[in-house]
């Protein structure tokens, strides 16, 4: 009884520190106590150091694990880290404890008789394999699909890519990366040819203005913030925060400027138009390094079953631009963005002074929007025009919300359109792939098939009738949930899920693998800044836990093709590493060997004469520039980068009189993504232990509702029923409403929308309509 | 038996002053900020009286800018 006294009076005392830390972290956004950690270290004991990436988020901290006894017992920054210097956010420094849970996912469960039932994983293994050579034979290959992640190792992503594409020979590849980056990628494409940020996360330390675009670094990417506010403090930098909603962020930036959905692209174009009205173009760099272009408008918004679009680029030039612009003066857009004359000319002219170095960050705000693409091209277009770009300090920045959303998703391309190097619509990357997997080229089809939303309609329409689903949960994270969830329970397809925890995805699957959480074994991440990081396996896993990349590997060695995966159990991941770099070889992106790796908490690539480049198409740090000049934009074939007349168009579902409300998703700082890892580690679900919704104080008064009544959430698709939350830790402006996704009991993308933009193909969970009513 | 959680503000060049004071103290514990010139301090002690003591013991620390009270238990 004693000891039960004393464990539960130690527990409210942790609740106690708990909630004062949680209380500063809102006064401080990045607010770091890292002693805390350290103060659950054993003492005495003989802890050993193991580096590696963080399991989170797409910033890519450098973490060190103790390992005692076999044991991962605590965590904290990696000091050597150029990204995080040794801090670490609130998520980061339990991310261990969720290894632990008890439900963990030890064995393979297979059903049967409607029954889970504990299997060997060899035998379920042998199932999976089985299931799905048979359906290829019976449906053809284009009826299996596989499901990865933005959480998948580099070897993961390249071996599933290598199986699907040049084994199976179909492109029914995506992965959940599409619902969260998929936008900026088509952004860097059509901009610059080449993919991912020019700069990097030491652009902070010289930039003097900090644009925020619908992004709230404070609770998504804490660390960054944390750099950034020191910036702010030591050199009075400043952080401007451009969104739809207050958040912590908002509350630390020096100037918070609010916007209605979806009229962010509107206020770009006004940004351009002031920039060229007020003489503040760079001439030299546009005339030397820009060309212009318009693309198809009116695209529509995806929102029907196999919606197709190709955009088709037009050559302007500067005048027609120019005129173009003249709609969006900052009167007349200020009327419908509720943006002021006067902010929309602050915001012009932080860029406009040529005396300014300025970074604009973004993540999902503009990259899950209906005209994402274009909106990322809007945002280059103010770097491009300014010439502030690819220059220390200078430069728009896309931020990933996954740990190698780049890595993975990007650079491996676990997308149904992408090879490792290139696209499969492009003969000479076909070639490549088929040369490096030693394949028939003929076997890798040109024809890119199912975007991950796609995917899913396509499972619900009985055209996949096998689906392997890899270290995601789409049945909590894709839009418009309440069509997807019916469609994955249907008979018609068989459904395999590799997880590390129950999920509601995983509780729908005819075979569940249990698999290693990231330190149980090696792997390589890729983060915001191109930075790839590389650990060896720290700790065992649990009873028949298993790499995923070994499970694929192990997979197609059952249905023939044993002998393009010719890797061993103990060096796989090595071994991969090496055939993978193959494909990148050259200035543009070589990727550093794994004897630098290993030394170094990771390394920007192009890794170049043992260096890494931090400041790409900029002569002066990019070996790959060749063309004499100060920049080259080598991703395009003439060396430009594009200037993109792209216009406003409206969201394709608005605040009507059935539907009144906006509705808003998004992340809370003690919750990673979908919440399955998160959401086990008991610190973090007592401190955010359910979703809820963020009202305006006004509108709550007008619906009479108070702090912590239920509210129902209806939209034309579905409802969610979470307690108000009015005046806490975020506020909406009137009209819209705000919910974080992470609950798997209060499910809001049963009501979100699953529109997306049509050239990336990325969902818009920022906007739809929904009306409220006390619950 | 209170338990009870502050977020205490120092003056600037005063951390570890504060800290050595605080560490003195029986029934405190303290969990400092790396990069914010803020610390968390948590008190748990006996009775109300005890409770009232350390409160103010915590006042009078030299150094001490601001002290606000985030939460507070009672495990009787």
């Amino acid at each position: 009884m004693e000891q039960k006294i004393i464990d539960r009076r130690s527990f409210i005392k942790k609740m106690a520190a708990l909630a004062a830390m949680t209380a500063a972290a809102s006064m401080f956004p990045g607010i770091i106590f890292g002693y805390e950690q350290e103060a659950g270290i054993p003492k005495g004991g003989n802890i050993d150091w193991k580096k590696g990436p963080c399991r989170f988020c797409g910033v890519g901290c450098g973490i060190l694990v103790g390992v005692e006894n076999g044991k991962a017992v605590a965590v904290k920054g990696d000091p050597n880290s150029e990204v995080n210097k040794g801090l670490l956010c609130v998520k980061g420094y339990h991310q261990t404890i969720c290894i632990q849970a008890k439900d963990r996912l030890t064995h393979a469960l297979v059903k049967k008789n409607g029954s889970y039932v504990k299997t060997p994983i060899k035998e379920a293994l042998d199932i999976v394999a089985k299931k799905m050579k048979q359906t290829i034979e019976k449906h053809g290959k284009d009826s299996v699909a596989m499901y990865t992640s933005g959480q998948s190792t580099i070897p993961e992503g390249y071996v599933a890519s290598k199986f699907m594409k040049g084994a199976i020979g179909t492109n029914n590849l995506d992965c959940n990366a599409r619902l969260c980056m998929a936008s900026a990628v088509t952004g860097f494409l059509t901009s610059f040819g080449a993919d991912e940020p020019m700069g990097c996360y030491e652009d902070i330390d010289y930039a003097d203005y900090f644009v925020t675009w619908g992004n709230n670094m404070a609770e998504m990417h804490p660390v960054l913030f944390s750099r950034m506010l020191e910036q702010k403090n030591n050199r009075g930098a400043k952080i401007i925060d451009f969104a739809t909603r207050t958040t912590r962020s908002s509350m630390a930036s020096n100037k918070s400027i609010l916007f209605e959905p979806q009229t962010d692209l509107a206020v770009a174009n006004a940004i351009c138009y002031e920039i060229i009205n007020n003489g503040w173009v760079n001439k030299s760099f546009v005339e030397k390094h820009c060309r212009f272009s318009k693309g198809k408008i009116k695209m529509g918004y995806g929102l029907e079953d196999n919606y197709n679009f190709k955009d088709e680029p037009q050559s302007i030039d500067f005048e027609s631009f120019k005129k173009f612009l003249k709609d969006y003066t900052p009167e007349k857009v200020s009327k419908y963005s509720k943006v002021s004359v006067k902010d929309i000319k602050y915001l012009a002219n932080i860029y406009g002074n040529p005396n300014n170095k300025v970074v604009s960050f973004w993540c999902m705000g503009m990259n899950q929007h209906t005209r994402g693409t274009w909106m990322n091209n809007l945002v280059y277009n103010i770097h491009l025009l300014t010439g502030k770009i690819s220059i220390p300090g200078n430069g728009p920045f896309s931020l990933t919300g996954q740990p190698s959303a780049c890595g993975t998703a990007r650079e491996v391309g676990t997308f149904t359109h992408k090879l490792p190097k290139g696209v499969v619509t492009e003969e000479k990357d076909r070639k490549l792939a088929a040369k490096i997997w030693k394949v028939p080229y003929e076997r890798i089809p040109s024809k890119p098939t199912y975007h991950a939303t796609e995917m899913f309609r396509a499972v619900d329409r009985g055209e996949i009738k096998f689906i392997w689903i890899q270290a995601t949960n789409p049945l909590v994270s894709l839009p418009k949930t309440s069509r997807y969830r019916p469609a994955l329970k249907k008979d018609s397809c068989f459904v395999v899920v590799s997880d590390v925890f129950p999920t509601p995805t995983s509780d729908v699957a005819d075979v569940i693998l249990p698999a290693s959480w990231h330190i149980e074994k090696g792997g390589l991440y890729g983060n915001s800044e191109r930075r790839t990081q590389y650990w060896k396996k720290m700790v065992e896993g649990p009873g028949d836990s298993m790499p995923d990349a070994w499970m694929f590997i192990e997979v197609a060695k059952r249905m023939g093709y044993g002998k393009l995966f010719p890797y061993t159990r103990e060096n796989h991941v090595e071994e991969i590493y090496n055939e993978y770099r193959q494909f990148h070889v050259g200035p543009k992106h070589e990727m550093a060997p794994l004897d630098v790796l290993e030394k170094q908490s990771g390394v920007i690539w192009p890794y170049v004469n043992g260096k890494s480049t931090q400041w790409r198409f900029n002569a002066k740090y990019d070996p790959a520039c060749k063309n004499g000049e100060d920049f080259h934009f080598y991703g395009n074939d003439d060396g430009k980068a594009v200037i993109w007349q792209r216009p406003f168009e409206p969201a394709p579902e608005m605040p009507d009189k059935d539907y009144p409300f906006w509705l808003n998703t998004g992340r809370v700082i003690e919750h990673w993504h979908t919440g399955s890892m998160t959401r086990r580690i008991p610190v973090l679900h007592k401190a955010m232990p359910h979703s809820y919704v963020e009202l305006h104080p006004e509108d709550a008064k007008k619906y009479g509702i108070a702090n912590g009544q239920k509210v129902k959430v209806s939209s034309r698709r579905g409802s969610c029923t979470l307690p108000a939350s009015i005046n806490e830790r975020g506020l909406p402006t009137r009209g819209q409403v705000f919910v974080p996704f992470f609950d798997e009991n209060m499910l809001i993308n049963d009501v979100t929308l699953d529109a997306f933009c049509p050239i990336s193909k990325e969902p818009d969970y920022k906007k739809c309509a929904v009306k409220i009513e006390k619950a | 038996m209170p338990i009870k959680s502050y977020i205490l503000h120092f003056e600037e060049g005063k951390k570890e002053i504060v800290l050595k004071e605080l560490h003195n103290l029986q029934n405190c514990e303290v969990i400092p900020a790396q990069n914010q010139n803020v610390l968390v301090v948590v008190t748990a002690t006996d009775t109300e009286e005890l409770d009232n003591n350390i409160y103010n013991q915590i006042l009078e620390i030299e150094g001490l800018k601001h002290l606000s009270l985030v939460s507070g238990f009672d495990t009787n």
